[in-house]
């Protein structure tokens, strides 16, 4: 298990930023993701590799519709 | 037909007039409001005073001042008293930032039957202010129906009839446009106010703001949406309003300090430039980037918000829409805004209605307008959302207001509480474009079914129960109404703090107070009732400050500036929000700094929550809501998310295996609506209100304004 925005959530071995947000459906464009209080830049995600049992944080940047 | 620029300017007949000397702006302030009395034909102009300023600086705090001034407890919307008021704001006008051109409407609404307000584009409200006035008070009915025309170039208002026998809005200002002008070149300085014949047959009745756009040499139009403001309009037998103003400069606000404005400036265009198009994509798809985030986020209103997704939505997804916008050409709705996002679909052929087979421009649609005349009638053809669009702003009636009454009727009919007699052979199943297009063209034009759709939603739940013996708690659960104006477009179910935004915003549930529902239902930020009470005081008035200035509130966070992440309050874009401190000390040479900033709002937010006490309204029960906007009402919403549902349960200490469906809505529906009153508890003790939503006596002295007269309103709910 992994925590993503304080929720349980199935870990996957190898599982990257990207795919867990492929996962999650987080389609929009303004993401910050800290895995372990550390940020993980964008073009970082797709090979940053998500510990077991992480905290993650994938904060969609926007306050305003 | 009588339609054409040169019988416009022959007939001509003017009723009243006054000249004047404009006063030069100080600061972002004329210190001039002009006052029009409709049924005695009487124009003057008011000192706005320093009071004013210091306590409602501008925009909407003066359109409340003065509507309260104006009307009394028993004022009703067409009651001459009425006013509608519209003004601009100290900052407004100003070039180097952008989002800086916005006017601001006042008035009672038909709907509500309480203060509405209204954030609209366009160059009508900047041009008046240079023009010499930092609002416009409309009062009074006229006889006939009239168009005031304020040439802020000569110094001259006048009151005048003039022969313009059309419903429809666009030709309006086209029309008013070219007349006007004196060349093609002087239509820039043209800014016409109008609406069309939905705004006489309906209760729904918007404001048309428009700007004239010399690259596609056509009119272009913003509207004043929500609230019947254009209904109040039409009641007052006012065709139009025209403002004329050549001067501008992009120093007609008379700054103090312009290189503070111009700083300030520079850093916002350089992110947009940089950053737009990995960001929202304002500039290619305006604010229908949102189609596509919505639907994957089960956040699209769907058939009347029983669903947030339908996978027919990739049909009206954001791509498809950026594929109609014409691209590459400047769609800002006022001089200076870089982030460019009043997209428009050229060259569009109507396929029905009055104008059918006609070429026209079409403004939007924008992300409301699509999820409402689309996805919430169970409709994902773009084409029949872009000829609903045209023809809601041409007839003058407001887009969200139509969508989700609309929506609301497909339900009913789906449910056979109307049915094809009633609605005049009209079968208005979800999904059925022809009998909504009819339906909407019935109402622009005041016939058959569409007078009755017109009443808006609040209304007809009562004319359905009264007249068809409809169960009246059904049609409260899925009228998706509070304070008696229509939901705006997004799924609140899933996030209590979202709810809060819409059944605890002052004018009813508009999304503009606050839109919480990534940092609540998505990153999980404001867990506890006390963070969701934060941010359900901290946003509502932050936003509020857009609306006393003349500004949009696009550019504070569509786009963010390169180290906004890295940011503890990263969701309050700090470094915009200093932008803001930055450009009205600019103008106006105060020194306030964030904190001021929302003491600013604090202090018209509270007057107009007293303002809505004072006309009978403004209360705890005033803040209820519908309970389809808090969860799944039918046996079907509940199973069409069933997973999602029995994990709550469960979390919540019941067996879901072991319930009936009836019993799961039954139990999940005690639980949210519990949630929500304990979430209105702290909304309130955060706001400094008693727990009945009334502002205390001690919040009103902090602000400043516990004058005798809202002393007076309070102590009576005290
Ligand atoms: S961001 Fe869009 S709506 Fe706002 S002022 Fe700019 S162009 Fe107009």
């Amino acid at each position: 298990m992994i925590l993503v925005n304080g929720k349980e959530v199935e870990y996957e071995e190898g599982m990257t930023v990207k795919r867990l947000l492929e996962k999650m459906n987080y389609t929009f464009p303004m993401i910050i993701v800290r895995v372990d209080g550390k940020l993980v830049n964008k073009e970082d995600w797709d090979t940053f590799k998500i510990p077991r049992g992480a905290k993650v944080q994938a904060l969609h940047q926007i306050a305003g519709g | 037909m009588t339609l054409s620029v040169e019988n416009v300017r022959t007939s001509r007949k003017v009723l009243a007039e006054m000249e004047y000397t404009p006063a030069g702006i100080d600061k972002g302030y004329s210190g001039k409001s002009l006052y029009v009395n409709l049924s005695e034909g009487k124009i003057e102009p008011k000192t706005v005073t320093r009071e004013m300023k210091d306590i409602f600086t501008g925009g909407k705090g003066f359109g409340l001042w003065y509507l309260w001034q104006a009307v009394t407890p028993k004022t009703k919307w067409n009651d001459p008293e009425n006013e509608i008021v519209i003004s601009a704001g100290p900052i407004g006008g100003i070039t180097q930032y952008p989002g800086s051109g916005k006017s601001l409407v006042v008035t009672l609404s038909p709907t509500t039957n309480s203060i509405m307000d209204s954030n609209v584009g366009g160059y009508f409200g900047p041009y008046l202010k240079f023009s010499g006035w930092d609002a416009l008070e409309l009062q009074g009915k006229s006889a006939k129906d009239v168009v005031l025309y304020i040439d802020g170039d000569t110094g001259k208002v006048t009151l005048e009839e003039i022969e313009l026998e059309t419903g429809a809005s666009h030709l309006v200002s086209e029309i008013l446009t070219e007349a006007f002008a004196e060349s093609e070149e002087d239509k820039k300085h043209i800014s016409v106010v109008s609406t069309g014949s939905g705004a006489d047959n309906t209760l729904i009745g918007l404001l048309n703001f428009s700007w004239y756009d010399p690259r596609r040499k056509a009119v272009r139009m913003k509207q004043a949406g929500r609230g019947g403001i254009g209904t109040v309009f039409r009641d007052k037998k006012l065709k139009a309003l025209v403002v004329r103003f050549s001067g501008l400069t992009g120093k007609n606000n008379n700054p103090v300090d312009f290189g503070k404005i111009q700083k300030a400036g520079v850093k916002i265009h350089k992110e947009i430039n940089n950053f737009d198009d990995v960001q929202c994509r304002m500039r290619q798809a305006g604010t229908a980037n949102l189609m596509t985030t919505m639907n994957d986020y089960d956040l699209l209103p769907v058939m009347n918000f029983q669903y947030g997704s339908h996978p027919e939505g990739k049909k009206i997804s954001t791509e498809v829409f950026i594929s109609k916008f014409t691209q590459n050409i400047y769609d800002g709705c006022w001089y200076g805004c870089s982030m460019s996002c009043c997209k428009a679909v050229d060259d569009f052929e109507l396929k029905t209605g009055p104008f059918k087979g006609e070429k026209v421009v079409v403004d939007g649609p924008e992300y409301e307008n699509a999820a409402a005349l689309g996805s919430n009638w169970g409709i994902f053809d773009p084409d029949f959302i872009i000829e609903a669009n045209f023809y809601c702003d041409t007839y003058g009636i407001d887009t969200i207001s139509t969508g989700t009454m609309m929506a609301f009727i497909m339900e009913c009919y789906e449910n056979g509480i109307i049915d094809k007699e009633i609605t005049g052979g009209l079968e208005l199943n979800f999904g059925n474009q022809e009998a909504a297009m009819e339906l909407l063209h019935q109402m622009g034009q005041g016939r058959g079914f569409g007078k009755i759709a017109g009443l808006a939603i609040r209304r007809m739940k009562e004319f359905f129960v009264k007249e068809y013996g409809a169960d009246p708690d059904f049609l409260q659960d899925i009228g998706m109404e509070a304070k008696g104006l229509e939901y705006s477009e997004y799924l609140s179910k899933e996030s209590l703090a979202q709810q809060g935004g819409f059944g605890l915003a002052n004018k009813g549930p508009q999304h503009d107070e606050a839109w919480l529902i990534f940092m609540d239902m998505v990153n999980n930020q404001i867990p506890t009732f006390e963070d969701k009470a934060e941010a359900l005081h901290y946003f509502p008035m932050f936003r509020t400050w857009f609306g006393l200035q003349g500004l949009c509130k696009l550019p504070w966070n569509d786009i963010e500036p390169e180290g906004n992440k890295q940011l503890e309050e990263a969701n309050k874009v700090p470094e915009h929000v200093q932008n803001y401190v930055d450009i009205f000390n600019g103008v106006t040479g105060k020194n306030i700094d964030k904190e001021e900033l929302i003491r600013q709002s604090e202090r018209v937010y509270n007057f107009q929550r007293v303002f809505n006490l004072r006309m009978g309204f403004g209360k705890r029960e005033h803040d209820k809501v519908p309970y389809r906007s808090q969860g799944p009402v039918t046996v079907k919403e509940y199973e069409s998310r069933a997973e999602r549902y029995d994990g709550q349960l469960k979390e919540l200490g019941y067996d879901p295996e072991s319930m009936s469906t009836e019993e799961k809505v039954k139990v999940m529906r005690q639980h949210r609506e519990e949630m929500y009153e304990k979430l209105m508890d702290a909304v309130y003790l955060r706001r400094g209100w008693t727990n009945d939503g009334v502002p205390k006596l001690e919040t009103l002295k902090a602000l400043g304004i516990d004058f005798p007269e809202v002393v007076e309103v309070v102590k009576n709910h005290l």
